[in-house]
């Protein structure tokens, strides 16, 4: 069971808040086959789609893409200010993703992330910082080709994990 | 086709054997370095038994079993999956997915798929939903 938390003893700090609706700095990736390669190897998924380029030529995709979840890869930018993560340890919550067009080997695709929800409860690990983001993900035409709204959940006290801040 | 779907109909299910080689590749190619993943001694920390396997990873497995199901011509749009537990390496993950409905909407068939990742003891650690669009007959 969680319950949420009083005012008094929020994490949730003005600075934290700040965050919300504050947007990385936009980084641009070129989507390269290998790095396609590498991720499908991975994850097992041995559709080749992701790394027959004749195959996948011959389609209707007319050439290789990358598989529904690459998009994990392209890590959005930092933000402008750095993040004041009050917690040591993470959990990822989840994800949704919306698709409107298939990434292709070959695009250009610019991250931008944002916090859109802060929140906390109590629980088994003490109190837990939920944080909601949303990625947005655009090719070099300028068409928005996904998102994906995450949700992190940070706890705890002690030395920081790697990567807390960063997702 | 979409015609050939019925709500109710489940997708042939997809079985991953998860070991600790597996998150380390899925570390390297999504570039999470979050070390819970790979070091026992910081799972343990986090109060987690074993090393995890990153819920992305489960997500990528829920990913699969859609694609391969919808095929070359159906189209993945949506995809929500949710970490209510965590899984370990070394448990078969099984993804399991069942359609829950089954529309037309603007000419397109549409396929709403209710997912998830059944863990060793039966339970689902890893509820999800898909949308997906299939061709239609009548479209060709």
């Amino acid at each position: 069971m969680t319950t949420s938390v009083s005012p008094d003893d929020t994490v949730i700090s003005e600075e934290l808040r700040s965050f919300i609706d504050l947007e990385s700095n936009a980084v641009t990736y070129e989507i390269e086959r290998h790095a396609v390669e590498r991720f499908a190897c991975a994850i097992g998924d041995t559709n080749p789609f992701y790394t027959n380029k004749k195959f996948a030529e011959s389609s209707s995709y007319g050439g290789l893409i990358a598989p529904p979840t690459f998009f994990r890869s392209l890590l959005p930018g930092d933000y402008p200010l750095p993040y004041p993560e009050p917690f040591a340890h993470i959990l990822d919550g989840g994800s949704k993703y919306r698709y409107n067009e298939p990434v292709r080997v070959g695009d250009q695709i610019t991250v931008v992330r944002k916090i859109t929800d802060l929140f906390e409860k109590d629980g088994r690990m003490g109190t837990m910082l939920f944080k909601i983001s949303e990625i947005s993900y655009t090719n070099q035409e300028g068409r928005l080709v996904a998102t994906q709204t995450t949700t992190t959940i940070t706890y705890g006290t002690g030395a920081k994990d790697s990567g807390v801040g960063n997702h | 086709m979409f015609e050939d779907v019925n709500v109710g109909d489940y997708l042939p299910e997809l079985v991953k054997y998860p070991d600790n080689r597996q998150l380390v590749m899925y570390a390297g190619a999504s570039q999470d370095f979050v070390a819970i993943h790979y070091d026992l001694n910081v799972a343990k920390e986090a109060g987690h038994p074993n090393v995890i396997i990153h819920g992305a990873l489960k997500s990528a497995w829920l990913g699969e079993l859609v694609t391969g199901w919808i095929g070359p011509e159906g189209r993945l749009l949506e995809l929500d999956v949710s970490y209510r537990a965590i899984d370990f390496p070394g448990d078969t993950a099984t993804c399991v997915g069942k359609v829950i409905d089954a529309r037309i909407e603007d000419g397109v068939g549409l396929v709403e798929i209710e997912i998830g990742l059944r863990n060793p003891e039966g339970a689902i650690s890893t509820p999800g939903r898909a949308l997906a669009s299939l061709p239609t007959r009548s479209a060709t």
